[in-house]
């Protein structure tokens, strides 16, 4: 058994892989991927998308039906999750409820024929490490979210993994816990220096946490990379519509020139688009340009002159939301059900707009990001 | 009129009150008065207290050996059938992954209590007596030269009638604590290294004892409580407490199968408070 336990690294690559479970419908459609060792990688995407799937795949606790998942370069299909050296963080934690916390930490030892001594040790300090000691000889019943989350990582974390799988971990806890536990969750991840695959479909946690978040949906993976390429470069109107901040609109582009070009929509007159050496674009093609909603400028109608190098749309102001350090002005525009800009507070109240007003939104022409 | 909350609270007790105290607190209260009665023989009681009844209960070696009789056939009950009902549930919860197929097994399971108690008891004669089903395929076989005696009218068939009738009673509350326990949970064990056996003994086992103990509780207090299966089963060749008294009552001895009632149900509610001691089903409940 000993012999059988990989000794390689925690990086992760998922080759052609999909599952299906009724040989009609593929709940995960041919992914690949590859995740380096020591990275926090958060699978990110809506209920049913398959990412959890993924995630149980990686753990053994189901087998691709084709494709190969290699863990430190080595195929791991078909081996327990003790031999692949994962250990999976599981939804709502599932904790044995009738074990102490002390040997729900131990659990793995003790299955695994540790004497006492040394397992008592382990465990103790994996306790400690997670500051779960003064409550070690309570049932889980009798902890708090937060607590329960600290108990589950630690008996992940002491089976020694290559790879921690965690499923919605924070999705159990309460707003202000959640915010204090991700940072929780960030800081063992650069203690245990291990890698981290974090499900989730809150999109503001994967950004937060992630080295690299991966976009799926229906099984496959749309966009992969940093938080940032995936915040500020989404590929599609998808990844840019789930990971939000973004304004989309659709067109066809005309008057391609040298230094730019138009986009021309059905709902819209037409707005300015730049142009990249690594685009191709043809004139009549249809694209979709995400613009970010901070990066907005909100103008009255018919005020003199445009500043040089911005483009916009018109639309009618359909709800103001004060959030606080900015505020949240929805607009009917450019032919899409929301179009909204984040104005900062103080610039908001020099001029304020009101629900009904008309407006021209206004960006910068290179701040326009061109999707697929 | 305002209640205050204690008086609403009773008056929500009072339906269960109207059904406890006059079918269950009422009775026991006679049958204690009874036991402290006397008889003039022919079925009159007339209260002059005494405890010569219970007096002749605790000096009477027979009351020793009818208790040894009804707790080995309670124990051994106790032991087949929750082996049986631990087994069956499991199969039931965890290897049936279709949750329809579990429910129509689990039904199947109460097929047997579709017909009456004494029909169950008499389909065992064909299949246990001299020249029934077992002793004539062993002969057919070779591998008796004559029928086995102690299948039929023994100690054997008093337990086989009694895990044939009880093993359901462990089954149900068995099921009902396994099928509460997350399937996560499993895959939690699993996730860290468990094997199956690790996964039954430290995860399924412990977490199923609620259910076993509602089942003991329930196989033992009928045992306990029972004579008829001990006399047709073991054709006469077994007593029971229950059945002792019941004779008392036949030659009206009232005051004497009184005595023995109490005895009987004190040292029922003692097995139960063991029961209940071993397994704290409040607290396993509220998990």
């Amino acid at each position: 058994m000993e012999s059988r336990v990989s000794k390689g690294k925690g990086d992760i690559e998922l080759a052609g892989v999909a599952k299906s479970y009724d040989e009609r419908t593929y709940a995960v459609d041919g992914i690949n991927l590859k995740i380096p060792d020591g990275a926090y990688c958060c699978l990110l995407g809506p209920s049913g998308c398959g990412k959890s799937t993924i995630l149980r795949m990686i753990a053994g606790h189901e087998d691709p039906t084709v494709g190969e998942i290699l863990i430190g370069g080595e195929d791991v299909v078909g081996l327990d999750p003790v031999a692949r050296r994962t250990a999976m963080m599981f939804q709502s934690y599932a904790l044995f409820p009738h074990l102490s916390v002390r040997d729900n930490v131990a659990f793995s030892l003790r299955v695994k024929g540790m004497s006492k001594a040394e397992r008592d040790r382990r465990t103790e300090e994996m306790m400690e490490k997670v500051q779960i000691l003064e409550f070690a000889d309570r049932i889980p019943s009798q902890l708090s979210g937060g607590q329960q989350q600290r108990v589950a990582l630690a008996r992940a974390a002491i089976t020694e993994p290559r790879v921690l799988l965690l499923d919605e971990p924070l999705s159990a806890l309460d707003e202000h816990l959640r915010l204090k536990m991700r940072a929780e969750l960030s800081r063992m991840q650069r203690a245990l220096g291990i890698t981290f695959i974090h499900v989730t479909h809150t999109q503001l946690e994967a950004i937060a946490l992630a080295d690299m978040v991966v976009v799926m949906d229906k099984g496959v993976i749309r966009q992969a990379g940093s938080a940032r390429e995936i915040y500020a470069a989404p590929k599609d109107r998808y990844v840019a519509e789930f990971i939000g901040g973004q304004n989309v609109i659709s067109g066809r582009v005309r008057g391609l020139g040298a230094s730019g070009a138009r986009l021309e929509g059905s709902a819209f007159p037409s707005v300015d688009i730049p142009i990249h050496a690594g685009r191709r674009l043809e004139d009549g093609q249809s694209i979709d340009i995400a613009i970010r909603r901070d990066e907005i400028n909100l103008l009255r109608p018919g005020q003199a002159g445009l500043p040089g190098g911005t483009t916009g749309v018109e639309g009618a102001i359909v709800g103001v939301e004060y959030q606080g350090n900015f505020v949240k002005v929805l607009m009917n525009a450019a032919g899409e059900d929301e179009f909204v800009a984040y104005v900062p507070e103080r610039r908001f109240f020099e001029d304020d707009f009101h629900v009904g007003d008309r407006v021209f939104a206004a960006w910068q022409v290179e701040h326009a990001h061109l999707l697929v | 009129m305002k209640l205050s909350r204690n008086a609403i609270g009773w008056l929500n007790t009072i339906p269960l009150l109207a059904v406890l105290i006059p079918f269950f607190v009422v009775p026991i209260l006679v049958v204690l008065m009874a036991s402290f009665m006397q008889t003039d023989g022919f079925g009159g009681m007339f209260m002059d207290f005494t405890l010569s009844n219970y007096a002749g209960i605790f000096t009477s070696s027979l009351t020793y050996s009818l208790y040894y009789e009804t707790i080995k056939f309670a124990v051994l009950t106790l032991i087949f059938s929750s082996v049986i009902g631990f087994w069956v549930a499991y199969f039931l919860v965890f290897h049936v992954r279709n949750p329809l197929i579990a429910m129509g097994l689990f039904l199947v399971c109460t097929v047997p209590f579709w017909t009456s108690n004494i029909i169950r008891m008499i389909s065992w004669i064909p299949l246990l007596g001299k020249e029934g089903l077992i002793n004539r395929a062993l002969l057919e076989l070779g591998l008796i030269n004559h029928p086995l005696e102690f299948l039929l009218y023994s100690s054997f068939a008093v337990v086989v009638a009694y895990v044939h009738q009880l093993t359901i009673f462990m089954i149900v509350p068995i099921f009902n604590s396994m099928a509460r326990i997350d399937k996560r949970i499993i895959e939690a064990a699993l996730d860290a290294g468990a094997s199956r056996l690790d996964i039954m003994r430290l995860i399924i086992l412990p977490m199923s004892k609620s259910g076993i103990a509602l089942g003991a509780i329930f196989v033992v207090s009928i045992v306990m409580g029972d004579f008829f299966v001990v006399k047709v089963m073991s054709g006469g060749g077994s007593a029971s407490v229950v059945g002792a008294f019941y004779e008392d009552v036949g030659v009206l001895q009232y005051p004497n199968a009184a005595a023995s009632a109490v005895v009987l149900t004190v040292l029922v509610m003692l097995m139960v408070a063991l029961i209940l001691r071993i397994v704290n089903i409040r607290r396993e409940i509220a998990r």
